[in-house]
């Protein structure tokens, strides 16, 4: 939605996982200008039809070296497959965790039966050499090439950012924005919580007045 | 530009009517019972027929809302009182079925209705019958991948060999009835997974869209997914359908007003169990509007979004999921006479197709 300016690099998106939720962010990543690369389970040319199609301009490879070149990782598989990702492969990388935990759904994963903990900060106690940044996890990733606006549009909708390394939250907000969204940073991990599933924001199509509200409320509940 | 679906896949366009077996109410208000529901069913699957639908659908669910967990048997008792419609799963949760007992079961629906049954089978969106029958949901890809696998097996006709790691391997195997003719349609319901909608391309499947929210048209990347997935494993043309939930009425106000507070109450409770917002007046309107997914007006606004959602999914199959949980019987029923006999001829229309 935000024209790139020709001569900036953009830091280059990777993203793991094929399946709903990778190429819907890999599109719209690439229509805000990113290098996007994108791997599904293993070999590249499993995904090629998908990635020629639904994320075109993006670069097929393997899990190992899309995560390689990234600057920022995107974790999409599904969360029962976390449990046996390899952190090794996203050591020392900015990752982007948009997955979620409701039991309901998923199934009970032990792995996250932790009510002292959010599902990010399991994911980044697993992924302890990586900075770990939960975003995107609250909204619809079937919505989320419709509801891009550009900066300042009336109706441009807000996503939470949320992480403990503020360095690797400001470059996962440029991203937020880049594509359509005005990005509300949060502290940390922990507060990431109240981006939850069954918390306010989740499902909810909120701008930012809206989301601030929505925030404050809970914590004040 | 030449935008008629029927032409851009070769298909003619075909109309259904789904249920998940909701629960409505009677002239009272008071919802029916379980079996009263399963005997309504019945009679609106042959007024369908009577209508003119080209299908008419049962989605497997197994809970208190919806309880059609044996929609084929509700299936074969419309059969045996209709001539023309088709009928079928919308779907069966083939991950937590056996391949075998689902085609033996839709074989016999077919030999029932001199060649009518259809079937669409899906993944499972709702995932009760995941513990109800033991299954994990871990397992959740490779059991639909191997069944759905078998089950193309299956239809090729006996004898079947197959070998897997989430059923008994079949060897030169006699799956009786057999087919009388060709194997009845196959479908595969997609949601949102493209690796779903190669699998159907893969296994020579006709593709399914089920849209539930959101703009329709951000589908049209997975029709164009689906056809050339279809070429690049060298099978031939298949229809590609679309699912949507939707009620119709004389006008958009008596639709809305009779759609709007069961429809808030079901969300209500889903949104429970799914974490996610309960929805507001204002992102109803928007579902209802040109941009969303819900099929909710008079048979004027409902075939002119049907018209043109076919076409900018390249589809030639609509199927309406009717009679959200708690409408009163006789709305359902006028919903599904206004479909037939208004809703359908006017999208045919539109579409400038009356084959």
């Amino acid at each position: 939605m935000t024209s790139p300016t020709s001569t900036t690099t953009l830091p280059r998106i990777g993203i793991l996982g094929a399946g709903h939720v990778g190429p819907a962010i890999g599109r719209v990543a690439i229509k805000a200008g990113y290098p996007v690369s994108i791997a599904g389970s293993g070999d590249p040319a499993k995904i090629a039809l998908i990635t020629q199609i639904l994320v075109p301009g993006a670069k097929a490879d393997w899990p190992a070296q899309v995560a390689a070149e990234a600057d920022i990782v995107i974790l999409a598989i599904p969360l029962h497959k976390f449990s046996t990702f390899d952190p090794s492969l996203v050591a020392g990388k900015v990752v982007v965790d948009l997955m979620n935990y409701w039991a309901p759904i998923d199934g009970t994963q032990q792995l996250f039966e932790d009510p002292r903990y959010g599902s990010s900060e399991i994911v980044q106690r697993h992924l302890s050499g990586s900075r770990v940044v939960k975003s995107f996890n609250h909204a619809g990733y079937h919505e989320i090439e419709a509801d891009r606006r550009p900066a300042g549009a009336a109706d441009r909708l807000a996503l939470g950012v949320a992480g403990d390394d503020r360095e690797a939250v400001e470059l996962v907000a440029d991203l937020v924005e880049n594509i359509g969204y005005d990005a509300v940073l949060l502290d940390s991990l922990h507060d990431g919580r109240i981006l939850e599933p069954g918390g306010p924001v989740f499902g909810a199509s909120l701008n930012k007045e809206q989301f601030a509200q929505a925030l404050t409320e809970k914590t004040a509940a | 530009m030449n935008d008629s679906p029927s032409l851009r896949t070769g298909f003619p366009l075909t109309f259904g009517l789904d249920t998940f077996g909701d629960v409505h109410s009677d002239e009272n208000g008071t919802l029916n019972s379980h079996a009263q529901t399963v005997r309504n069913i019945v009679e609106q699957g042959v007024l369908a027929d009577s209508v003119g639908i080209d299908f008419f659908g049962i989605g497997e669910h197994h809970t208190y809302d919806y309880p059609l967990s044996a929609g084929d048997l509700v299936l074969s008792a419309i059969a045996a009182r209709t001539r023309d419609i088709h009928l079928g799963s919308a779907v069966t949760v083939l991950s937590s079925d056996d391949p075998v007992r689902v085609f033996q079961r839709y074989s016999t629906l077919n030999a029932l209705s001199s060649g009518r049954a259809e079937v669409i089978l899906g993944r499972g969106s709702s995932i009760d019958s995941f513990p109800l029958f033991g299954y994990d949901l871990s397992d959740y890809e490779v059991l639909f991948e191997e069944k759905s696998e078998l089950f193309a097996e299956l239809l090729k006709g006996s004898p079947v060999t197959w070998t897997g790691t989430t059923r008994a391997a079949l060897k030169d195997q006699d799956v009786v009835p057999h087919l009388e003719a060709e194997p009845f349609p196959t479908w595969i319901g997609v949601g949102g997974s493209p690796q779903s909608v190669v699998r159907a391309a893969r296994h020579g499947y006709n593709l399914i869209l089920a849209i539930i929210g959101g703009s329709p048209a951000r589908f049209q990347p997975f029709s164009n997914l689906y056809l050339e997935a279809l070429e690049h494993f060298e099978r031939p043309a298949q229809p590609i359908g679309v699912h949507s939930m939707g009620h119709v009425a004389a006008t958009d106000e008596q639709a809305q007003e009779e759609f709007w507070p069961r429809y808030l109450a079901v969300m209500k409770h889903v949104s429970k169990t799914r974490g996610f917002a309960i929805p507001t007046p204002e992102s109803f309107k928007h579902e209802i509007g040109p941009h969303g997914a819900i099929y909710v007006g008079s048979p004027e606004t409902v075939a002119r979004k049907i018209a043109a959602n076919l076409r900018v999914l390249h589809a030639s199959r609509f199927q309406l999921k009717f009679g959200m949980t708690g409408l009163a019987h006789t709305a359902v029923m006028n919903n599904i006479e206004l479909y037939g006999t208004k809703v359908i001829p006017l999208v045919r229309e539109i579409l400038g197709s009356e084959s």
